[in-house]
């Protein structure tokens, strides 16, 4: 039981101070995700950019999908940890990767 | 006329090796553009061909992908002609590219059903196989204007999406 409220309070305490959350803007531009790699953490914002007048998707293999029409921008904020590669599903040779951190 | 060779480039895409081994020489800046546009418009009519005719999620969906990107290419490539102000110029690969995707569109119209949508897949495949093979060894290293030669390099990347994308849609139907 006691070992229960202090995991409780641990979570408040994080909660309270949280690190502060972040935008992270990958630009595509010519069919190329820039940066390649991202380090974020969870919480972060990665807002894609297309300079493209193609649209293009940031895709992950049986997982989420974020939809960035020509010359407009998305934007997903991340939920969970670990390494992601992602690719856009209309042209499977643009790849990207996003390294969140808890 | 700006249409038609916007096609072109889209032809190229489709139409795979044969038509490129009969240019002889380098081509023109005026004779790639006309090339490319021709590829461009081959694979959009092709496309609308598939849109009429095939029944198939994965299928439609490539087909209007094909669409859209070939078209906004292909809009590229008119205003940087009229910004360059280089006139496109008919030769004997845009023909080629032409006359090859002629019968194949001839081919695929006496098709039906999943029979369509195979050849209709493969032949995307083989065609932007070819198209990518002529932009990286022809095309590219014969355009004399950067901003040309640019435009072409921003296509090969887009093709050989496509040629992926058309890959994996090959891989569904089997």
């Amino acid at each position: 039981m006691p070992k229960r409220h202090l995991w409780i309070a641990l979570t408040l305490a994080a909660g309270l101070v949280p690190a502060q959350a972040e935008i992270i803007q990958v630009t595509i531009d010519r069919l190329v995700f820039s940066p390649a790699t991202v380090e974020a953490k969870v919480g972060d914002t990665i807002e894609w950019v297309n300079k493209d007048v193609f649209a293009h998707t940031a895709t992950v293999k049986g997982g989420w999908e974020v939809m960035i029409p020509p010359k407009k921008s998305a934007s997903l904020t991340l939920k969970a940890a670990g390494p992601v590669d992602y690719f856009c599903r209309f042209h499977p040779n643009m790849k990207g990767r996003l390294d969140v951190t808890p | 006329m700006s249409i038609r060779h916007t096609a072109a480039l889209a032809a190229l895409l489709l139409l795979g090796a044969a038509p490129f081994a009969q240019a002889a020489d380098k081509p023109t800046d005026p004779q790639i553009a006309h090339i490319a546009y021709t590829a461009g418009v081959i694979d959009v009519e092709a496309a609308k061909l598939a849109i009429e005719k095939s029944k198939t999620k994965e299928v439609l969906d490539f087909a209007k992908d094909m669409v859209r990107d070939h078209e906004a290419v292909n809009v590229q490539a008119l205003d940087l002609v009229k910004k360059l102000k280089v006139t496109p110029e008919d030769n004997a690969t845009s023909q080629a590219l032409s006359k090859a995707a002629a019968e194949e569109r001839a081919k695929l119209a006496k098709l039906d059903g999943a029979a369509f949508d195979k050849a209709y897949v493969d032949n995307e495949v083989a065609y932007h196989k070819q198209v990518n093979g002529a932009l990286e060894t022809l095309l590219i290293p014969s355009a004399q204007n950067a901003e040309l030669k640019s435009l072409l390099e921003t296509g090969l990347k887009i093709f050989q999406g496509h040629e992926q994308h058309a890959e994996h849609v090959a891989g569904i139907l089997k």
